[in-house]
């Protein structure tokens, strides 16, 4: 406990997993998310898990969806192809409300795309990439250390709320080599079986259980649906995360607003113009559903510039717009797409292009 | 009255009514398998998985605990299932669209991965929840919605028989083909069936009963006629019989 290691993300992702009490891992090889099946595969039979290769993602996925409605803790992993195919489980999941988590170390798209690290898959997690009316948790943590300190998080939260829990992060995060520490271990046993679980009418008082996202009665459904939504503003209410950095003056000159690798590179991009005496910081959702709407309207009141930096073609402004909701706002974006990675120079060389009246 | 012995009781788990076809074998293979689960006490620690088809509802009609599959999928969540809780009797209940055309991977990666669940296959040879369209075990020549002219293998290929397909498998237990179109066929399926479920009590691997069916209603039979094409007509491109056992059980029709 607590001993810091150097590992490859992928591996301190499975670790993190396995830390975290989870015994079962369903998967497909795809790059850049291949290591952490492999992981798992060494790890798991240690520690008398199971790592079954799956014959595809639709497989893996709706492995996760029955050993999740069994109420165990069970994973999957893929990039975004992968996750393309997962979105049937991932639909059926939320309708039956069976807990699960997967990571999406994304890649750039669309279609084959590319294998470069990107946040493209932004609508696809938090608008709903699967048919109907539902959310996920989407977690979009910046470095390999904040990854790992919230994956518990991820499995108790998926079960607390009976939702699908996801993490994205980009393909960087897996193939980096960085120190990690493990301030957990939490023993799979102690982990208590939900009632609703299937697993033989014994184990729950003689009652069945049914797990089913099949309601054919329309008002039933109807029904179904309203309280899916009350757990859904339940989760908004209760698990909005983010983190404002060097946001405290009352007034900022640009606010940029990024996540995962995005915001980490830009940390530094924020500090390079602070350097220069510029009034600058980063709002970093850390949740990308729930989104800390009301948070960044508020920091947003600071500044007349919301500049929005991602590796996608414009996809996480919609949100920052919605967020802020305010036509009298300058928004500038960044898009980074098919793979590229933003550098500081790049950002610190556009906000001061903002500040000078040439951006638009 | 008080000497008088009770031979045959409706099962206490079998729930109904249900929402069957007149003639459909469907109840009668859910009955069949509530018997068994009730004679063996295995009711308690039983998981069933019901399929998207005619059967989506089997879950309100044997009282175990249910999954509810998406369409095809059923051998994989139960995979995810047995995996969680590897001493439970783990079950997929599917029709043939369902295990054999959309489900087809995860139905034979059940059996070549060894998965220690049972499958049971239902061959109607017609998609039936969905109003009979063509599938993968329509005989040729046989009027579908979407075969109006009959299966024409030039575009549609031939029967897929999928208790020889999954007999090649070695993580296979049981592989065996029944029916049910009369008494001494639903004593049978049921002797198979309780043999699948004890090689998977057991440990044994894969175990996998395809049931030859019927579908009166997108046949345009009645049951009595729907129960002769079977006999007469189904049977002589699906024959019964034992595939593969590992218990090394004589092969029998
Ligand atoms: C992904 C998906 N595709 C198509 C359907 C529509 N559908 C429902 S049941 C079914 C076929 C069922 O046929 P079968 O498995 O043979 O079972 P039966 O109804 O004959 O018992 C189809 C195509 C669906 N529910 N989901
Ligand atoms: S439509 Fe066919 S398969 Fe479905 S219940 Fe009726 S007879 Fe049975």
């Amino acid at each position: 406990m607590g001993e810091k290691v150097f590992m490859k993300g992928n591996e301190a992702l499975g670790e993190a997993a396995v830390r975290s009490g989870c015994r079962l891992f369903f998967g497909y090889p795809i790059t850049p998310a291949s290591e952490l099946a492999e992981y798992m595969a060494y790890r798991l039979p240690q520690v008398g898990g199971v790592f079954i290769q799956a014959e595809s993602e639709v497989a893996a996925s709706n492995m996760i969806y029955g050993a999740g409605a069994a109420g165990k803790y069970a994973m999957t992993a893929s990039s975004s192809p992968g996750i393309s195919l997962m979105q049937e489980a991932i639909s059926y999941m939320a309708g039956a409300e069976v807990p699960a988590v997967i990571i999406n170390l994304i890649r750039g798209g669309p279609g084959l795309g590319d294998i470069q690290p990107a946040q493209s898959d932004y609508f696809q997690a938090v608008k709903g990439g699967g048919h109907g009316d539902y959310r996920n948790l989407v977690y979009a943590p910046s470095t390999l250390q904040e990854a790992v300190d919230i994956m518990p998080l991820l499995f108790q939260n998926a079960f607390k709320y009976r939702m699908l829990a996801m993490m994205v992060v980009d393909g960087l995060v897996g193939q980096m080599m960085e120190a990690v520490e493990f301030k957990y271990d939490i023993d799979p046993d102690s982990i208590p079986v939900p009632d609703w679980a299937l697993s033989g009418k014994k184990m729950h008082g003689g009652t069945k259980n049914v797990n089913t996202s099949l309601e054919l009665d329309p008002n039933k459904l109807a029904a179904h649906n309203f309280k899916l939504f009350e757990k859904y503003q339940k989760v908004y209410e209760n698990e909005r995360m983010f983190e404002a950095f060097e946001l405290e003056e009352s007034d900022i000159d640009v606010m940029i607003v990024a996540y995962g690798t995005a915001a980490r590179i830009i940390k530094t991009a924020v500090k390079n113009l602070r350097a220069k005496g510029y009034k600058v910081g980063l709002f970093r959702p850390i949740t990308l559903w729930p989104f800390p709407d009301k948070e960044l309207k508020e920091y947003a009141q600071k500044t007349e510039h919301v500049l929005t930096v991602e590796m996608s073609m414009g996809q996480l402004i919609e949100d920052v717009k919605l967020s802020i909701f305010d036509p009298n706002k300058k928004y500038h974006l960044m898009p980074y797409p098919g793979g590229i990675v933003p550098t500081p120079k790049e950002v610190e060389d556009k906000v001061i292009e903002i500040l000078k009246g040439g951006a638009k | 009255m008080g000497n008088l012995q009770v031979v045959y009781e409706v099962p206490k788990i079998y729930t109904g009514p249900n929402h069957y076809c007149p003639g459909c074998f469907h109840g009668i293979i859910h009955r069949v398998i509530a018997e068994i689960l009730q004679e063996e006490g295995w009711d308690d620690i039983s998981i069933g998985i019901a399929p998207v088809g005619c059967a989506v509802l089997a879950y309100d009609y044997i009282d175990i605990d249910w999954f509810e599959a998406p369409h095809g999928r059923a051998c994989a969540n139960a995979t995810g299932i047995k995996w969680a809780w590897p001493d439970r009797l783990v079950f997929t209940y599917q029709g043939d669209g369902d295990a054999a055309s959309i489900g087809f991977a995860e139905t034979s990666y059940a059996a070549i991965r060894g998965v220690n669940i049972t499958t049971i296959m239902v061959n109607n040879a017609v998609y039936g929840m969905t109003g009979g369209q063509m599938a993968p075990t329509t005989l040729v020549g046989m009027k579908t919605t979407t075969s109006p002219y009959g299966r024409d293998p030039k575009y549609a290929g031939y029967p897929l028989k999928m208790a020889e397909h999954i007999a090649q498998f070695e993580g296979t237990a049981l592989s065996v083909r029944v029916s049910a179109f009369d008494p001494q066929h639903v004593l049978d399926m049921k002797k198979w069936i309780r043999k699948a479920f004890q090689y998977q009590m057991e440990g044994k691997g894969y175990t996998f009963i395809e049931v030859v069916s019927t579908c009166p209603t997108n046949w345009r039979m009645d049951p009595v006629k729907a129960a002769e094409f079977v006999k007469n007509e189904m049977i002589k491109v699906y024959p019964l019989g034992v595939y593969k056992d590992v218990g090394d059980e004589k092969k029998e029709g």
